[in-house]
């Protein structure tokens, strides 16, 4: 049965993947990336981490897709691109060549290291409802302070964002030139 | 064969080689697109990478820290994308229909 959830969610995974980099409309990329974030979610919950599952779908799959196409349509540019034109003709290939390599020395590297995996013994038995709890513990006893400085990293993103993307019209119209 | 088939159960290193080849295949993404937009969306695919690995190795040691720098790491990815996206609205208003190609006054 696990078999079977990972085999689909990590067929929903790639699928999505390769979408996004071969469909020529960012919109359908913007698209395939949604059924990539929910495999990912999918395998969250099977690896029981239920928050993460829950966050991934509402921050990426709600939040940060929604601005990728709202970026889409407010500029115009949701027309097919069209990939028959390469200015570099090597670039393909040799993107392909050090995508596979990369790939390659991932999998070397775990292969090697499945050993330590091994080595750990077995999986301790983990309780599902106790995920979130543990995470609150975790986050707000040992991180704490990260977290607090995720905080100003927000305000930081936020307000750096507004003042990039304010349009500076003349200064009578002060008020309303930001978004 | 159907009873092996759904007996096995997924280890921890078929997470990570998922991982590998989702990380490859973004990075891929990022150097074959010319749209800023899709590259964008190139990076996002290699987060969910490392998210995906980081996951898969605190669910196989019992260790929540794991799960708590995905967490970092969502709120990061938040936070590049807002930036991400202003930089590339300013961009495009300025230029509309240019690609990353384009973008080359800095060019040495």
């Amino acid at each position: 049965m696990e078999m079977i959830v990972f085999v689909l969610a990590s067929a929903m995974v790639l699928v999505g993947a390769v979408g996004v980099i071969v469909r020529r409309n960012p919109v359908h990329a913007a698209l395939s990336l949604v059924l990539t974030l929910f495999g990912v979610a999918v395998h969250f919950v099977a690896l029981e981490a239920h928050f993460l599952a829950a966050v991934q779908i509402i921050v990426y799959a709600g939040a940060i897709v929604v601005l990728f196409l709202f970026v889409i349509m407010l500029l115009g540019v949701d027309k097919a691109e069209d990939l028959s034109i390469e200015p570099f003709p090597i670039q393909r290939p040799l993107a392909g060549i050090v995508g596979l390599g990369i790939a390659g020395l991932i999998i070397a590297a775990i292969v090697r290291g499945r050993d330590a995996l091994r080595e750990a013994g077995e999986p301790l038995a983990s309780d599902g409802d106790q995920n979130v709890q543990a995470l609150a513990r975790n986050l707000f006893e040992d991180h704490v302070f990260a977290f607090e400085f995720t905080s100003v990293l927000l305000i930081v993103a936020v307000a750096g964002t507004v003042l990039l993307t304010r349009k500076v019209k003349k200064p009578t119209a002060g008020g309303k030139a930001a978004e | 064969m159907t009873a092996v088939v759904l007996a096995a159960v997924p280890t921890t290193t078929y997470y990570l080689v998922l991982a590998a080849i989702l990380f490859a295949i973004g990075a891929v993404g990022v150097m074959v697109r010319r749209n800023p937009l899709v590259m964008f969306m190139c990076i996002e695919l290699m987060l969910n990478a490392v998210n995906l690995s980081f996951v898969a190795l605190a669910t196989r040691f019992a260790d929540i820290d794991g799960q708590t720098a995905v967490f970092f790491v969502m709120v990061v990815a938040a936070a590049e994308v807002v930036v991400g996206l202003g930089i590339i609205i300013s961009i495009l208003r300025r230029r509309p229909g240019v690609n990353a190609d384009d973008l080359a006054e800095l060019k040495g």
